[in-house]
C-alpha cells in the first residue's frame, strides 16, 4: 500500500470537487474492496476522500411511488429493509447471497456497484493485465479462465463484474443518481452504468472524473415472483459462477438479468419476450453472442439450466 | 526407553485421566486471545520486514535496484538474495529459500525490506526493481509425465513393488477395471500465515516462529545461516495450523534472521497470504492409473496402482500408491511411482501425504469395481480384507479392524436403504450415498521429554513437541497426570522450545502417540526417582490422588521433592515391532450428498467416520481432529484446486477468495465413532495416530455418493459442477 493523504468530506459537492482536483483521488466508503486492492497496490490512490460522514444513508419512497436508496446505505440495512423485502425481494435476496455478514455490515450501496473484478491476474501485479495496466496484455486469455466472461468480452479483457446486488438492480431497472464536480446531477440507467471492456477495460463505469453516486432509485414495484439464484462451487462466501436474477409474472412473462458471465450485469430484453416459451428459447437469445473459453464453456449450459430452474420455481 | 516388546498393563490403563473427554487446557488462553502466536511476540525496538518474491518461475536475477526502496520513508535496510549469496540449503527442503541469483519458482523470496513500520516495509518492498534472465520451465504434469523417471526412493520405501504375476492375472480376470484418476495441486491454507520474530544477541539468535518441527527448523536454519545450531534458540509455543506446511524451515525465518542481523534490531517477518501458495510448499498433483481384476464372486485376483507426480529437480514423489500395498488382499499385484521434473513451487507433505490423494483414486476404483461385480461396496471391501501385509504375508497387522469400521458405520448410517444410482430425489436435489475405506500408517518417531516434580507437588513437563491446534498440551498433561497420580491442575506443560528435549514433533499423525510415549518414558523414570527417594519397594507402589502409597505408608507427592525438585528425562525409541508388524490405522467414511439437478452443485448433507486407531487419548480433541479432517476432505472433493498457469509457471489462485476451502455452510452434520480398541504393539500408550486418518478416503466417499446420486462417474478432482453438467438429465 502506498502512502496517501486523507480527508473527511463535509458535503457531496466538496467531495466531488476534491475528487475532480486530483486524478489520483478515490472515494472511500465501506472500503471492503478498495483497501484490499490498495494493500496489493492494484489501486494506488494518493488521496482518499472519506464519504462515510455524508449521510445519504436512508431508504425513502418518492412521491411518485419509486424507492430511493441512499448511496451510503449498508448492504445489511438494504437487504433487511421492510419495503425492499416486500416490493423488491429480488434485491434483498441478491444482497444476502453476497459476501459475509461482516462485509455486508460495512459495504455500501454505491461501493458495491463499483466493486472491481476478481480476475486472479488482475490481483497479481507481476502479471500483465490491461485493466490494471492498460496495454500490458490480458493474461486470462489463454490462461486460467474458468470464472471469466462468456459474453461481451474483448481481446483486451475477459474479466467479469463480480457483484450480486447490481444484477438484481439491472433486472429491476434501477437508476443511479450522481452529482458532478460542477454541481450538475445525473440519472444514469443501470443498463448504461457498467461498461463492456472493449479496448479500455480500465474504464468500468459511466462515471466521469469526480462524479459521485448519491443514490440508487428503484422504479415503482412491478409485482411478480422475485428469484435470485446464485450458482457457485461452495455454499457461501464465493463469487458466482453464474447468477440469475428474475422477476416472473403469473402469465409467464418477466425479466431476467444474469451475473458472472460478463463485464456488466447481462440482460437482453429481446430474450425476455421468449420467457413464456421456456428457458431454452430465452437462453438461446440471451447467449446468442457467447464466446466462451475452453475452461468456461460450461457457463453457457449452466445459464440455461439455472434459468430453467428459476422458471420452474416461479411456476411453483 | 526402548519399546521392543508389546505393552503390558501399565499405569496408563487406569484411564482415570487418559482416555477421558477433558477440554483442552490451552482453550481459555486461545479463546481469550492470551495465547501468543509468532507474529504477536513483542520485543523492544522491533523493526518490520516485508518479503519480495520473484516475478518469474525460473531463471536468474541479473540485477536488482533497491535504491528507491532504500530511500523510502522509514526504511532501515534492504537485504537481497544477491547480498547474502548462495547458501547451503537445509536438508529438509528441495528448493532454496533465500540466497543466490537462481530463481527456482515463482514468489521465491529474493529480498526483505526492513522498516520502522509494517506499512513502510510493505510499501517499499514494491519499489524493488529486478531484472531477470528468464528460462523456459516445465509446468504441465500431463506433458512432463512422459519423461518421468523412477526415483531411487519413495520416502524410505521402494518406488515399485510386485508380487505374483499381475499381467497374467489381470488378463484372465473375468471382471476387470482400468481407469485413470487425477488429483490437482492442493494448498495447506492454514489459518495462521508463516511468521517469525528474530533477535540477535551477539552471535546468538532467538527466533519466535510458527513451526511444527522445532529441531528440523533449528538444524536447517543453522545450516542456512552457517552457524552452530546451539546458537539458535527457537520458540513456537502456539501455532495456528500447519497441515504439513510448517514441517520444514520457511523463508520468513530466514529473512527475519538476515534482516535482524542487518539492522541490529529485532525484526518480524510474516509471509503475506498470496505468498503461502507459491512461496511455500503444496501437495503435488497426481495422475493415477488403477487396474483391478476379480473373480465373479468378488475376490480380487489382480490389483495395480501406478502414480505420476512432479516436483522441483531432486524433489520428491507424492507417494500415492502406498495404501494400495496394504489395503486389500489379492495374490497378484504391482505398484509403481514415477517422478517428473517440474518448475512449479516445491511439492511436499500435506496432511496424510500419499494416502490422501492415493485413496481419492483407489476408493473410487473400488466403488466402480463393486458396481461391475454387482456387489454392495461395503461387502466388496469386507470380502477382500486382509489381516496380513499382502506383499509380505508373514507380516501381520498389529491390529486391523477395517471390517468392524465398515459394519458399524453401515449400521449407524443406515446404509442398507441405499438405492441404485440416480433413483433418489428430493425436490430439485438428487440424493446419493457413498462409502470409502480409510487407511493411514502409524508412524513411529523417537520422542523425548523432561519431567520435574517440585516441592509443591506440581509436575512440569518440558518437550519440544508442538501443538498445532491438535491438543498436544492437553494429552501430554493427561499422560503425566495419569502416570504420577495427580489431578490435571497439578501438571504444567511447556512445549515448542528448542531448549526442551527433542520430540517427535507434529506431522504424519505420529505426534500424539509418540510424544505422549516420550512423556510416559520420562514419567517412568520420575516414578523410580520418587520411589528411590522414599525407599519404597517398587513393586508395591501406587501413585494416586497426589500421594505415593506403599502398603500402609502413604506420602503426599508434594513432600517428596526438596527445593531443587526431582527431575527425570527420557526418550521413547522404537525397535523391531514396526518391522515385524505392519502398523496402520483404519476407518470407514460414509457420506450423503445432494446434487442440484439443474446446476450440478454438490452439497454434502451428512457425514460419518468410524475410526479404528488404537486407544483414543482424549475423545474431544480426537474428534476435533477427525471432523476437521473430514472438512478438509470436503474441500478436496468439491472445490480445492491450485490452478496452474502452464505458460508462466505458477499457481494463479493464490488467495483464500479464489482457492476455495469449505465454509460453514458447506459442512453439515458430522458424526465420529471411535472403535473401542487398544494396540499394545504400537506403544506403551496403546494408541496410534488419528489426525490424518480422518482425511483418508473422505473425498472418494463423496465422489461415490455423487455417482450414486446422479449416475455420473467422475474421476478427476475437484468434482465441480462443470464436470457434472453434461451427465445430468435435461430439464423440461
Amino acid at each position: 500500500m502506498r502512502a496517501f493523504t486523507y480527508e473527511r468530506a463535509a458535503s457531496v459537492e466538496s467531495a466531488a470537487k476534491s475528487a475532480a482536483a486530483n486524478d489520483k483521488a478515490k472515494f472511500i466508503a465501506g472500503g471492503t474492496n478498495l483497501l484490499d486492492l490498495m494493500k496489493l497496490e492494484i489501486e494506488t490512490p494518493t488521496h482518499l476522500i472519506d464519504v462515510n460522514g455524508l449521510g445519504l444513508d436512508t431508504i425513502e419512497p418518492t412521491s411518485d411511488g419509486r424507492l430511493r436508496i441512499g448511496a451510503m446505505v449498508r448492504n445489511t440495512d438494504l437487504a433487511s429493509n421492510e419495503t425492499v423485502r416486500r416490493d423488491y425481494g429480488l434485491l434483498s435476496r441478491a444482497l444476502v447471497a453476497g459476501a459475509s455478514g461482516q462485509l455486508r455490515n460495512k459495504a455500501t450501496t454505491a461501493g458495491n456497484l463499483l466493486q472491481r473484478t476478481r480476475c486472479p491476474y488482475f490481483y497479481d501485479t507481476n502479471q500483465p493485465c490491461n485493466k490494471r495496466q492498460p496495454g500490458s496484455g490480458c493474461s486470462a486469455l489463454g490462461g486460467f479462465s474458468r470464472q471469466h466472461a462468456v459474453l461481451g468480452s474483448s481481446e483486451a479483457c475477459i474479466a467479469t463484474y463480480p457483484g450480486d446486488m447490481a444484477i438484481a438492480m439491472r433486472a429491476l431497472d434501477a437508476v443511479v443518481e450522481t452529482v458532478k464536480p460542477e454541481g450538475a446531477t445525473r440519472s444514469i440507467p443501470i443498463a448504461e452504468f457498467h461498461r463492456l471492456p472493449g479496448d479500455t477495460p480500465q474504464i468500468e463505469t459511466a462515471l466521469e472524473a469526480g462524479e459521485i453516486i448519491t443514490a440508487v432509485t428503484l422504479p415503482a414495484p412491478i409485482g411478480g415472483q422475485h428469484i435470485y439464484r446464485k450458482v457457485r462451487d461452495r455454499a457461501s462466501y464465493a463469487f458466482a459462477l453464474v447468477s440469475v436474477a428474475a422477476v416472473i409474472q403469473p402469465d409467464g412473462s418477466g425479466r431476467v438479468a444474469v451475473g458472472g458471465v460478463a463485464h456488466k450485469p447481462w440482460r437482453v430484453e429481446a430474450a425476455e419476450a421468449e420467457l413464456p416459451k421456456g428457458a431454452k428459447a430465452a437462453a438461446s437469445i440471451l447467449l446468442a453472442d457467447a464466446r466462451p473459453t475452453d475452461q468456461n464453456r460450461f457457463k453457457v449450459d449452466l445459464v440455461e439450466r439455472t434459468l430453467g430452474a428459476v422458471l420452474r420455481e416461479a411456476r411453483g | 526407553m526402548q519399546f521392543d516388546t508389546p505393552a503390558t498393563t501399565n499405569p496408563i490403563d487406569q484411564l482415570t485421566i487418559v482416555g477421558q473427554s477433558i477440554p483442552r487446557i490451552d482453550g481459555e488462553l486461545k479463546t481469550t486471545g492470551k495465547a501468543i502466536y509468532a507474529y504477536e511476540w513483542d520485543e523492544e525496538n522491533i523493526a518490520y520486514g516485508h518479503p519480495v518474491g520473484s516475478a518469474i518461475a525460473k531463471g536468474r536475477i541479473t540485477s536488482m535496484d533497491v535504491s528507491a526502496a532504500r530511500n523510502a520513508d522509514g526504511v532501515l535496510a534492504v537485504v537481497t538474495t544477491l547480498d547474502v549469496g548462495k547458501r547451503e540449503k537445509g536438508k529438509q527442503n528441495t528448493a532454496n529459500l533465500f540466497g543466490g541469483d537462481e530463481v527456482q519458482h515463482y514468489h521465491q523470496a529474493i529480498a526483505v525490506v526492513v522498516a520502522e513500520t509494517f506499512e513502510q516495509a510493505r510499501a517499499a518492498a514494491a519499489l524493488v526493481k529486478v531484472d531477470y534472465a528468464e528460462e523456459k520451465g516445465v509446468f504441465d504434469l500431463s506433458e512432463a509425465m512422459k519423461t518421468a523417471v523412477k526415483p531411487k526412493d519413495a520416502g524410505g520405501a521402494p518406488p515399485d513393488t510386485a508380487v505374483g504375476d499381475f499381467d497374467a492375472a489381470f488378463e484372465t480376470a473375468p471382471v476387470s477395471l482400468e481407469e485413470t484418476y487425477t488429483t490437482p495441486d492442493q494448498s495447506h491454507s492454514m489459518m495462521e500465515p508463516h511468521a517469525s520474530l528474530a533477535t540477535w544477541d551477539g552471535d546468538e539468535l532467538t527466533l519466535w516462529t510458527s513451526s511444527q518441527m522445532i529441531d528440523w527448523w533449528r538444524t536447517d536454519l543453522a545450516t542456512t545461516l552457517g552457524i552452530d545450531k546451539e546458537k539458535i534458540h527457537l520458540k513456537s509455543p502456539y501455532i495456528g495450523g500447519g497441515f504439513g506446511g510448517k514441517l520444514f524451515l520457511r523463508a520468513d525465518a530466514v529473512l527475519a534472521a538476515f534482516a535482524a542481523k542487518a539492522v541490529k534490531r529485532p525484526v518480524k517477518v510474516a509471509l503475506p497470504r498470496p505468498f503461502l501458495v507459491n512461496n511455500t510448499t503444496h501437495r503435488p498433483a497426481t495422475i493415477q492409473r488403477i487396474r483391478i481384476g476379480a473373480e465373479r464372486d468378488g475376490t480380487i485376483t489382480a490389483i495395480a496402482h501406478e502414480s505420476w507426480s512432479g516436483d522441483q529437480p531432486d524433489g520428491q514423489l507424492e507417494t500415492a500408491v502406498m495404501q494400495t500395498r496394504l489395503l486389500y488382499a489379492g495374490k497378484n499385484r504391482m505398484t509403481a511411482m514415477r517422478l517428473a521434473e517440474l518448475h512449479l513451487p516445491e511439492g511436499n507433505a500435506m496432511r496424510a501425504p500419499g494416502e490422501a490423494p492415493g485413496l481419492m483414486a483407489l476408493e473410487i476404483a473400488i466403488d466402480e469395481m463393486a458396481e461391475k461385480l454387482g456387489l454392495d461396496p461395503v461387502e466388496f471391501r469386507i470380502l477382500n480384507d486382509t489381516q496380513v501385509d499382502p506383499e509380505k504375508p508373514e507380516r501381520p497387522f498389529s491390529h486391523r479392524d477395517l471390517v468392524g469400521c465398515l459394519k458399524r458405520g453401515a449400521e449407524q448410517f443406515g446404509w442398507s436403504t441405499r438405492g441404485k444410482p440416480g433413483t433418489r430425489r428430493e425436490g430439485d436435489w438428487l440424493i446419493g450415498t457413498g462409502v470409502a475405506a480409510a487407511l493411514r500408517n502409524n508412524l513411529l518417531v523417537p520422542s523425548a521429554a523432561r519431567v520435574r516434580l517440585d516441592q509443591d507437588g506440581v509436575v512440569t513437563v518440558e518437550t519440544d513437541m508442538t501443538d498445532i491446534g491438535t491438543g498436544s498440551y492437553t494429552i501430554i498433561a493427561q499422560t503425566a497426570a495419569e502416570m504420577m497420580g495427580l489431578p490435571m491442575d497439578r501438571v504444567k506443560v511447556r512445549l515448542g522450545d528448542s531448549r526442551f528435549p527433542v520430540s517427535a514433533g507434529s506431522g504424519g499423525q505420529f505426534g500424539a502417540n509418540c510424544s505422549t510415549s516420550g512423556v510416559y518414558a520420562a514419567c517412568v523414570k520420575l516414578r523410580e526417582a520418587v520411589i528411590q527417594t522414599l525407599g519404597f519397594n517398587a513393586s508395591e507402589v501406587v501413585f494416586e490422588n497426589g500421594t505415593v502409597r506403599s502398603g500402609t505408608r502413604s506420602v503426599p507427592l508434594a513432600g517428596v521433592a526438596g527445593p531443587d525438585g526431582l527431575s527425570a528425562e527420557d526418550t521413547i525409541e522404537w525397535a523391531e515391532l514396526s518391522d515385524s508388524h505392519q502398523q496402520s490405522t483404519f476407518g470407514a467414511h460414509f457420506v450423503e450428498v445432494g446434487v442440484d439437478i439443474a446446476t450440478g452443485e454438490s452439497r454434502v448433507r451428512r457425514m460419518l467416520a468410524v475410526c479404528a486407531s488404537g486407544r483414543i487419548l482424549n475423545p474431544i480433541t480426537a474428534r476435533s481432529q477427525v471432523i476437521g479432517a473430514m472438512t478438509m476432505g470436503v474441500g478436496l472433493a468439491l472445490s480445492e484446486e491450485l490452478a496452474v498457469d502452464t505458460r508462466r509457471g505458477f499457481f494463479v489462485n493464490h488467495d483464500l477468495a479464489s482457492y476455495e476451502v469449505p465454509v460453514h455452510a458447506d459442512i453439515p452434520h458430522q458424526e465420529v465413532i471411535f472403535m473401542d480398541e487398544t494396540d499394545p504393539i504400537s506403544s506403551p500408550m496403546k494408541a496410534k495416530g488419528i489426525g490424518e486418518l480422518g482425511l483418508c478416503g473422505v473425498s472418494a466417499a463423496i465422489a461415490n455418493a455423487i455417482h450414486n446420486a446422479t449416475g455420473v462417474r467422475l474421476r478427476h478432482y475437484p468434482m465441480t459442477l462443470d464436470k457434472l453438467l453434461g451427465g445430468l438429465p435435461a430439464l423440461s
